[in-house]
This record gives C-alpha cells, structure tokens and sequence, in this order.
C-alpha cells in the first residue's frame, strides 16, 4: 500500500507539475483518499482520528495560552489567574487546554484497551503497537509536566513526589534528582525547564505519530474480524467518504462531550489545591495525581520498598512493548477467542480498580486491594496472554471480510430486505 | 588510468595484519567524532546541574535563642525546610531509651545530636520517602505514633529523634551539616 507507484494523476496542471517534483498530492491520495480500508471497522476504530485532532487542539491553544503564561515562581501562579480574569478568551482557551489533556487519555486509553481487544499488535503490526506505547510514554511526560506550569500546590508536590521517584536509582539516585532540579528543591530553574519540554514534546508526539500512521499504511488496518483484506475489492472500501464520514461523525459526539466538561464541569477532572499557590513549606494533606496517572500510582504504592515501587511502576508501561511476543495465540481477533476475551475484561477492571485505589489514601483495605490488583495486572500480561494463547481453542473464523459483512447483512435483512429491493 | 586501477587493486591486501589504511582512518575518525559529539553534549547535561548562585546561598545561619524549650520551628535552607526542635528532657529521654538494633536505620539519639547540645535537634524537614514535609511543626499538628513527625503522603512516623519507625520510608530525616557559631546560634551549610 505505501511504496508501489501511484496512479494517481492530477486534473490540475499546476498540481501535476508540482506533483511530478514533489508527490504530494498522489501521496495525500493514496493515503487520505483512495486508501483501502476493511469495510468492517467499527466505532472504535476512529479513536485514532480522534486522538490526531486532540493532540492539533492541545498544541494550538498550547501556544497561545504561552504567548499570556510567565514561566517564574514568583509569577506563573499570577499568570495562569492572569489568562483566566484579564486575557479576551482566556478562560476559554485554558479550560479546553486542561480538560482536553484529560480527553486526550481518555482517548488514548480506548486506542490502546481497542488495540487489546482486536489483536491488533500482532504480526504483522508489531512495530505500529510499539510506536503506539512510546507516543503513550511521551504523552505521560507531557502532561505530568503541564501539570506543573500552573504552580499551584498539586503542581508543586506532584513535581516533588514524581521526581523523587529517580531518587530510588541506587547510587546515583540522588544527583540525578538534583540535576533534575537544577538545585535542591523543585525550585525556578525545574519550573523552567519543564517549560521548555513541555512545548517541545508534544512536537516530538507529532513525528512519532507521522510514523505510526506510515506503519500503519504499510499492512493496512486491523479490523474487528481479525483476519486480512485478501481481496481489496471485495473486502475494502475507500479510506474517503467512508471512513472520513465515519470518523467525522465519532468526533463530533466526542467533542460534544469534551464540550460538556470544558462550558460545565471545568474543574471536575482537576484538584481543588491546585488553585493554592505553590507552598515549599506545606504539603497538602492529601496529595494524588491526574485522574489518568492513578493505576500507576496504585501500583507505586502497592510495594513497600521505595526502589520496587518505582520500578514496578515503570515496568507497567515496559511490559507492553513486549506484548506482541507475549500473546502466543495466532488469532487476532478477541472474538473468536472465548476464554481470552474474558480476560481482557477482567483486565479492563483490574485497571479501573487500580485507578480507584490510587485515588484513595495509602492505608487500611486499600493496600491490599492495591496489591491484588497490581499482581493481576502483570499476571494478566505476563502468565495469562501466553498461557491462554497456548491452551484455547479458538472458534471458527470467516473465511474473509466480504463474506462475514454479507452474512451479518443477510441474517440482519430478513426483516430488513423489504426496505432495500432496488440492491 | 591503467597505473591508478593497479595501484588500487594492490593496495588493501598490502598493509600486512589486520586492518588497511583505509580501515583505520574509518576508526580514527569515528573515534574523533564520538569524543567530539561527547564534548557536545556534556554542556547540554551539564546546564540542567545547580549553578553557582544557587550553590551560592549554601549555608544559612539561625538564632536560636527566641526558640523555647518544647518549641519548634522551620527555617529555610536551600529552599528547603528545616526542623528546629528545642526538645524537653522528657522528649531526649524517650528518644534514648528506644532499642536501637530495632529500627529501620539504626541510629543512636546521640549520633544526631551535637556533642553538649542534645536540647537542639536539627534536621532537613523532608520526608525520605518521596519528599513531602511531615506534620509535627505547627502546635495542632499530628506527630504520628513516635510523638515526633508524621508524613501525610504515604504515612511515614517518626520519633522524637527524626528516626523512621514505620511506613514507606526508607531513611531517617537527614540531619543537614551544621555547626554551633556560640550557644545560640548555627550555621546550616
């Protein structure tokens, strides 16, 4: 699909002498326009076009919200206050900023329990999956030190708790934590530094998410049925009008309720504390990150030992890079995989207890659910997907897209078929 | 034309063991450019370390003599806070009598302490678990189980010496270099 000669012509003269030098328009063609796409995919599937427009609102009102934002301790907190009562729209443009870092995970996290689901890390997919997990770790490090620009106490303690983590390191934990810092405490120079990556990251986000689209076009989509277009006429459609209208439509419920959150609930994803003024003195009572941060610090906090935790944490992120070897089942598709499709969903509730016990306090029940919890989540990955791929037996797949579509059609049109004569 | 070609065709297999001419100015160059590109980079590393005015404000000096006995304070060193505690004979004596083998970092009430001033317990107000600052200062502040700080973050107590006694935390609050100037006044740094 991508590096075989196009047959795309211009109709414009001027498009096809510049298109003759530089094949730009053949390639927004084949990629955009005439690309074959299953004709099955469903509504899950648009959350990758979905979280392309996210990632061009956060970087837009990004750059605006910093032409008004001073990055100083001393005026950053004023600033954010500043954008908020004086800037024309500044209110606006804030809130879409916040509550769309927040729309953005949950975007990512449909992607990623969608890509789960359908198999769709599997060969020949592997390196997509993988560039998938590093545009995850990027968009972590993004938002954690977005959430830090404010200075507000969350950001502060946040900012102090999460790069204390690296303290864990032995040996050398220490001095990276205050080359970190750039001093001893989160202070000035952490602020500004965070600043400056915080811009520059999601620039970085941009090219990783160029390649994952190219390793996307090369194998083409995975689609619900798991199995590949083996005729493009038969079983693919083109990627325009259907999959733009079908995308297009998706993303207006989505922004509908991104909407709700930013004119209704704006602070709702938020914490209350961070419209206190960052205090190195005062730590507040209870601190707890973003709501998207949460099973990752249940995980932190389910191991005793400082260095264990922090480790645990971030192998939570690494075992997915290796997931593509760890699932040994040679079916995609959780569909026609009855035991492992209940897995999946017990994983998908392990993730939501583990989200809940982050944010409650460190004590009592909630350490040993947020034990279970974490040893689930890596025995789901690390036992369950090998195992369950040896030992199940997958039912009977359809023999290619066309023919699934044309039987779920016909089961469906019994009734239907009256309304449809005319095909 | 036909002088160069021979002298090519004889030129690698001519330079003896191992490696060529060729293979070696590859290596020579490879080698200048790695020391080069590190020689780049240090300074971009580098920048991210304390500069010296941040190393400047090093060392802060206290006077304690407005601090009453039982009281305590923080101070700022480093932008960081710092535990004064004017402790009670009651508060040294329970600090001293607890068995030291038992706890998570073993360390006698003495070793933080200055010699002839066991009244003055000095340490870095930052728990060693993940950096909050402990509950204990203020009057209506819980001080945990040891009746000395409690670190609301993750739960860490410890007693009425900076000593961890239980939670997350793997180390005793850090007692910060210091030096008593007169009776009454330190110098932190």
């Amino acid at each position: 699909m991508s590096g075989h000669g196009s047959n795309y012509v211009p109709q414009n003269k001027v498009a096809a002498w510049v298109d003759s030098r530089l094949p730009i328009f053949s390639l927004m063609n084949d990629q955009l326009n005439a690309f074959p796409t299953p004709k099955n995919l469903n509504y899950w599937y648009t959350f990758g076009g979905i979280l392309t427009f996210m990632l061009v609102v956060q970087i837009i009102t990004g750059v605006v919200l910093v032409m008004h934002y001073t990055p100083h301790v001393d005026y950053a907190f004023a600033s954010i206050e500043h954008i908020m009562r004086d800037v024309n729209s500044g209110w606006l443009l804030r809130y879409i900023h916040m509550n769309g870092a927040s729309m953005f995970f949950v975007a990512v996290y449909i992607h990623i329990f969608r890509g789960l689901y359908y198999g769709s890390y599997k060969e020949p997919r592997e390196v997509l999956w993988i560039l998938g997990v590093v545009i995850l770790l990027l968009m972590m490090a993004t938002a954690f030190m977005g959430y830090v620009l404010p200075w507000g106490q969350m950001s502060f303690w946040g900012a102090t708790v999460i790069t204390n983590l690296f303290s864990a390191i032995p040996l050398v934990g220490e001095s990276v934590v205050t080359w970190l810092w750039g001093g001893f405490n989160v202070d000035n120079p952490t602020l500004n530094r965070f600043f400056s990556l915080h811009y520059l990251l999601p620039f970085a986000i941009a090219g990783v998410v160029v390649l994952h689209i190219w390793a996307l076009h090369v194998p083409g989509n995975n689609n619900p049925l798991g199995i590949d277009v083996k005729d493009p006429k038969q079983d693919a459609v083109p990627f325009h009008p259907y999959y733009t209208v079908k995308d297009a439509f998706a993303l207006v419920v989505f922004v509908i309720v991104f909407a709700f959150f930013v004119f209704y609930m704006p602070n709702y994803m938020g914490h209350p504390d961070n419209y206190v003024e960052a205090n190195p003195l005062v730590t507040p009572a209870h601190i707890v990150p973003e709501w998207y941060f949460l099973p990752f610090y249940a995980i932190l906090r389910a191991v005793p030992d400082k260095l264990g935790g922090v480790l645990l944490m971030f192998g939570a992120i690494a075992v997915l890079f290796i997931v593509p070897w760890l699932d040994t089942s040679k079916v995609r598709s959780a569909t026609f995989r009855p035991i492992y499709k209940q897995f999946f969903w017990l994983l998908v509730i392990d993730c939501i207890v583990l989200g809940y016990v982050g944010s409650r306090p460190a004590e009592g029940v909630w350490i040993i659910i947020g034990r279970i919890a974490t040893a689930y989540y890596f025995l789901h990955f690390l036992v369950i997907m090998p195992l369950v791929g040896l030992m199940e037996t997958p039912r009977p797949r359809p023999k290619s897209i066309a023919e699934a579509v044309l039987a779920k059609a016909k089961s469906k049109g019994e009734g239907g078929a009256a309304a449809q004569p005319a095909e | 034309m036909t002088d160069t070609t021979a002298h090519q065709s004889h030129d690698p297999s001519s330079e003896g063991d191992g490696g060529t001419r060729r293979d070696f100015i590859y290596v020579a160059t490879a080698a200048f450019g790695a020391v080069g590109a590190a020689g780049a980079v240090w300074p971009l590393i580098n920048q991210m370390n304390p500069d010296k005015s941040v190393l400047a404000l090093a060392s802060t000096e206290v006077d304690l003599s407005p601090i009453e006995e039982g009281q305590r304070v923080t101070v700022t060193w480093r932008g960081k806070p710092v535990f004064i505690d004017h402790r009670t004979a009651g508060r040294i004596e329970e600090a001293r009598s607890v068995d030291v083998a038992d706890l998570p970092d073993p360390q006698t009430d003495a070793e933080r302490v200055k010699e002839g001033h066991e009244a003055w317990l000095v340490m870095v107000g930052i728990c060693t678990h993940l950096g909050c600052v402990p509950n204990g200062q203020g009057s209506g502040e819980s001080r945990g189980e040891y009746g000395g700080w409690f670190c609301p973050c993750h739960g860490s107590h410890y007693d009425t010496s900076g000593r961890i006694r239980r939670g997350p935390a793997p180390r005793n609050l850090d007692v910060p270099p210091y030096e008593f100037l007169d009776d009454t006044t330190i110098r932190i740094g």
